[in-house]
């Protein structure tokens, strides 16, 4: 598909006015910008619940007088109440898996790079778009208002199981209208995402530019394009779930809670309803949700890699590209591993444990892909190079995990234990972190026309890798000693002998904390004081390093820009750009 | 001459200003207000108090310091006397909250218990909450949802300082509760005017009362409410008993 | 220069994981289980598999990265291109888990898939925040049935049996600790009484949620004796770090007088 009528109904007239160009813009670059700006707030919020978190298990007397200032009841004179502590983990999980984790790898840096990439002026429907990025920023208001409201933010995990997180307000401190403002901040967010599926799609399919065949589309957007089908699929089940669990709170229905329970001395006057229902509706989608998170770090790491190894990735394209589907399309298929003990039937669980073996496989070919491309290569080890690098070892350590709770025997010990967090922190968490950052480093020139400082970048980096391993690789440990997960205080005969080792992670995840205020200042500093960027500082290959750093209104200029060639066209120093008609090179 | 006038006129005046003072003191001594005194009783056989135990936190089993800990929904002393019982004045008393109200009521989380089991005190008498125990526990007084009084849930960490509240309406009696230690049960009586509460002979006392005719309720958690009339007049203590009948 | 570094931190890194988990630093506690070695067993195979593919994949990334840094001679790809690495993730990898799958299913099947021994002891379990209550049905060998209504922890009727009324409830023994005799198969029936928990006891490697509305059983017979913690790993409020209960594995004389002091109180 070449020009179509689409490609004409995106090329509108530059924006006038701070407002049209910087807040309610339809410029998929600024939008981009958007959603990389809500990350970064995001993610820095997300760590200081969990600074607050960590310092209470280690340290529970300590008063942590903010705490107090905000939350009055939940830490009163600030110290922290076992409920507040689990209200601060919700909110946690809650905002760095929907805020972070998929906003910034498919929103942030895809909104951005993927229409230049394809050779667009835009996505293929930028008032969509805008929409899409202010429903998102709704349901972050709506996410932290629950901070802000008398029962605070609810406390049932970003997990959020019924009945808990269905009854209401009965069910103690922390499910009051908290819990109803997550259920609507998530359906928002629910929202946002479809639309903006919609338009990674229709773009990737429609809005290519001459030459730019499916088989010469950069690996960063096969990425985003398989995941914005993974996202349709399993969003579109998130949405309905949020709102029945919103009803059973509100509309007096019993979708998830049964007849006969008794809670603070009151028969609940439900009936009819499953827990396991909501589990598996959850389930179905968060289970692709991992998935959603970590494909645009394989695609952001899959682009990365030729760049700073100088030649193409082995098996070229086809590879990863079938690596991701494949594994896109077997996350829908798992969604039982995370309820081996939960209550479903024994049987289930062996059928759901072996799919959840076998996504090892493409997981494994993909990892291949990336470590057997270093052979012989040339590798040039900066800052991008050395995050995707990073990201490499974390997703081996983190997927090795994954055989341990994807089979029910070895689950059932294992099951609820800091294991877990430490297996979900490494996969879906630190390598997606990892790849963006990764991401950050390498588009950022791109984006504000200005180089990164390479130093701090490198601080970064070797300050953040081990410590990520000192935090969360010592909760594996843990966990097979027995370190039961969401507790607000290690009181019980296994968890005291444990408190040493937590402290030591209290310590090691303070300090990682800190190391990220090295990336905000250089992000924010080198944005007025960094050296300009070249158009294409990296020497790399695809479209969008054929365009002015920052890119025109348009992306090109007004240039027809016409495809030749493939992404990864690496020989050492030597390079073909996509869009040089000079011939490729032999063997790439 | 003139000396001696000034001293006597001064000392007059000073006596005038004393039976001034004394007279409009408000309840000072028994001259101006009564007592009413008695003894509650059980009579019957208490049900079983069936141990409580308390192993799932060491913390609490240990503040009881290996001694048996039991429930405390009837406590029966020698003689048959019936304590935590409540006794107040029904409507019929008008005005005068009792000036036990400037002094707050405490309860304390002690062994995983609340000491004491029974709390009594006047509507806008300040209560205190304290948590002696080496645990987390958390208060969850649970008044009648038409009664006026705000259902609360609260916390006290280790080391947290004290909670200070008030009721705003009569209710006899709040039940109370741990939410995290699913036995300890406790109530807290709001009445208005004198009270007394029972101790582990039966005995109870109302200080302070206004002459008049009265409802005297006796509440008991398990056996309910008794009432009876009684006549107070300024200065004599009037005794009345209650009899409890066990199921 | 850098690629080197890396290559040490990694291979460091690698280095220390292993030892950790070779030298069982931090390790599961002793089992207690007849179906235990089943489960330790397969974890045992998990960790020599997982953990050979973990030194593998870290120590190999490390050796590119020490190898290939700055301008080389000639850019080479493996022979073979992808071919060979798909053929190896499908078969090793495959092989693995087909193994790991068939031979896990026997000790998951152990815990789930067996029948309960028909003379097992039953002990009805009910979770409610935050604690656990235990009921021995009785001589009558019979459990007398449960009115939520009449749920009352103030007077310690947890399982809100009507022991005035129903034949069965009346010598049905409330504990708080679940006491079991050593070597005899146990049947425990799990529910709940409000919100979602778990019961896991580390040493039996037993874990299973107590789902609302669902009577779930499990059975295990014990070992050894001692006294193991029950813990709740099921998110159900705040006092969730604070839910546990004991599990005291006697000797049958042991367990009979205890059983007879608990019914004496009731």
């Amino acid at each position: 598909m070449q020009q179509t009528a689409a490609h004409a109904a995106v090329h509108h007239a530059p924006p006038q006015g701070f407002i049209r160009k910087y807040i309610f813009s339809v410029d998929h670059k600024v939008i981009g910008i958007q959603y990389t700006t809500l990350s970064l707030v995001s993610v820095f919020i997300g760590m200081a619940l969990s600074w607050a978190m960590r310092i209470h298990i280690a340290w529970p007397d300590t008063h942590i007088p903010l705490l107090g200032w905000i939350a009055p009841s939940g830490a009163p004179g600030g110290l922290m109440t076992p409920e507040y502590y689990l209200s601060l983990m919700t909110m946690h999980g809650t905002i760095m898996a929907f805020f972070v984790l998929t906003a910034a790898p498919m929103a942030g840096f895809g909104n951005f790079i993927l229409p230049i990439q394809v050779g667009a002026a835009d996505m293929a429907f930028p008032r969509l778009n805008m929409a899409s990025f202010w429903t998102t920023f709704v349901g972050f208001v709506l996410a932290c208002a629950t901070f802000f409201i008398p029962d605070g933010p609810p406390l049932s995990g970003w997990t959020a199981y019924a009945p808990l997180s269905a009854v209401g307000a009965v069910a103690g401190p922390g499910q009051g209208w908290g819990q109803n403002l997550w259920g609507l901040s998530i359906a928002v967010f629910c929202v946002a995402s479809l639309l903006g599926s919609l338009n990674f799609i229709v773009t990737t399919l429609d809005l290519r530019t001459k030459g730019m065949t499916l088989s010469r589309l950069p690996l960063s957007t096969w990425a985003w394009f398989i995941n914005a089908w993974v996202s349709l699929l399993a969003f579109a089940v998130l949405l309905p779930t949020c709102l029945l669990l919103v009803l059973d709170r509100l509309g007096g229905t019993s979708f998830f809670i049964p007849s006969g329970l008794v809670i603070n001395d009151q028969l609940q006057p439900h009936s009819g309803g499953s827990p396991l229902l909501f589990q598996h509706l959850f389930w179905f989608f968060g289970h692709p949700e991992v998935y959603i998170i970590i494909l645009p770090a394989f695609g952001i790491v899959s682009h990365i890699l030729p760049t700073f190894i100088r030649k193409p990735l082995v098996g070229g394209w086809k590879a990863i590209t079938w690596a991701m589907v494949a594994v896109g399309t077997l996350s829908f298929v798992v969604w039982g591993h995370h309820m081996f003990v939960s209550g479903m039937s024994p049987f289930m669980a062996m059928v759901f444990s072996v799919p959840t073996l076998f996504i090892t496989i493409p997981s494994v070919i993909a990892v291949l892909i990336w470590v057997f491309s270093l052979y012989r290569a040339n590798i040039r080890f900066d800052t991008p190079m050395l995050f995707s690098l990073g990201f490499i070892s974390l997703f081996i350590s983190g997927g090795i995990g994954g055989f341990f709770l994807a089979q029910p025997s070895t689950d059932s010990y294992l099951h609820a234990t800091s294991f877990v967090v430490g297996h979900f922190h490494f996969t879906m968490g630190l390598s997606a972190i990892f790849a963006a950052l990764a991401g950050f480093y390498y588009w950022y020139p791109k984006m504000f026309g200005r180089m990164m400082n390479e130093t701090l970048g490198k601080l970064h980096f070797w300050l953040s890798f081990p410590l990520v391993y000192a935090v969360f690789m010592t909760m594996h440990l843990t966990g097979f000693a027995g370190a039961v997960r969401r507790y607000s205080a290690l009181v019980d005969d296994f968890m005291v002998p444990l408190l040493g080792v937590n402290k030591f992670i209290s310590i090691c995840a303070l300090l990682l904390g800190a190391t990220q205020f090295i990336f905000l200042f250089n992000a924010i500093w080198s944005r007025f004081k960094g050296p300009k960027a070249p158009d294409n500082p990296w020497q790399a290959t695809t479209l969008e390093w054929d365009t002015t750093s920052p890119p025109p209104f348009d992306n090109f200029g007004g240039r027809q820009v016409t495809v030749y060639h493939g992404p990864m066209e690496y020989d050492g120093d030597a390079s073909v750009m996509q869009t040089s008609p000079a011939p490729s090179i032999a063997g790439t | 001459m003139k000396t001696q006038f000034r001293i006597a006129a001064l000392t007059l005046l000073l006596l005038l200003v004393a039976v001034a003072f004394m007279r409009s003191a408000p309840t000072v001594g028994a001259s101006a207000t009564g007592q009413i005194v008695g003894t509650v009783k059980l009579d019957g056989a208490a049900p079983h108090q069936k141990p409580i135990d308390m192993s799932k936190d060491p913390a609490c089993a240990q503040a009881a310091g290996g001694a048996q800990v039991a429930t405390e929904n009837v406590v029966v002393g020698a003689n048959g006397g019936l304590a935590n019982v409540v006794v107040y004045i029904s409507p019929g008393l008008t005005g005068n909250e009792a000036a036990s109200a400037s002094q707050p009521a405490t309860i304390d989380q002690k062994g995983c218990k609340y000491v004491p089991h029974v709390v009594a005190l006047n509507v806008g008498q300040h209560m205190t909450v304290l948590n002696s125990d080496k645990t987390a526990h958390n208060i969850h007084p649970q008044p009648s949802p038409t009664g006026g009084n705000a259902q609360w849930n609260k916390s006290q960490t280790v080391g947290a300082g004290p909670i200070d509240v008030a009721w705003t309406n009569e209710e006899v009696a709040i039940p109370v509760k741990c939410n995290i230690h699913p036995w300890m049960r406790g109530y807290i009586a709001v009445v208005k005017g004198p009270f007394g509460l029972s101790n582990d002979t039966g005995s109870f006392k109302l200080d302070n009362v206004p002459p008049g005719s009265y409802t005297l309720t006796a509440w008991q958690e398990t056996y309910g409410t008794q009432t009876a009339k009684v006549t107070v007049a300024a200065g004599k203590p009037v005794t009345t008993d209650f009899t409890f009948k066990a199921k | 220069m850098a690629g080197k570094f890396f290559a040490v931190v990694v291979v460091l890194i690698t280095l220390a994981i292993a030892y950790c988990v070779i030298a069982h630093v931090w390790w599961m506690p002793v089992d207690i289980s007849v179906h235990g070695p089943k489960i330790d067993h397969q974890i045992e195979e998990t960790v020599l598999v997982a953990g050979l593919l973990f030194i593998a994949g870290q120590v190999v990334l490390a050796a590119f990265a020490f190898l290939y840094g700055g301008a080389q001679k000639k850019i080479k790809q493996i022979p073979g291109g992808a071919k060979p690495l798909v053929i190896f993730a499908f078969l090793l990898v495959g092989t693995e888990i087909l193994a790991l799958s068939f031979i896990g299913s026997k000790a998951w099947g152990a815990v789930y898939f067996a029948a309960p021994d028909p003379d097992s002891m039953r002990v009805d379990v009910q979770a409610g925040q935050f604690a656990y209550y235990f009921r021995y049905p009785g001589p009558d060998g019979k459990f007398g049935s449960i009115h939520p209504d009449r749920i009352n922890e103030g007077t310690q009727n947890y399982f809100g049996i009507d022991t005035d009324h129903d034949p069965d409830a009346k010598d049905d023994i409330v504990t708080a600790e679940l006491a079991i005799p050593v070597n005899k198969p146990v049947l425990l029936t799990l529910h709940s009484k409000d919100v979602g928990h778990s019961f896991y006891v580390r040493e039996l490697r037993v874990q299973q949620d107590f789902v609302p509305g669902l009577n779930i059983p499990i059975h295990f017979t014990a070992t050894q004796t001692g006294r193991f913690e029950i813990v709740c790993t099921q998110l159900c409020g705040l006092g969730h770090y604070n839910m546990k209960a004991y599990l005291s594995v006697l000797s049958q004389s042991d367990f009979d007088d205890w059983l007879k002091k608990q019914a004496a109180e009731q």
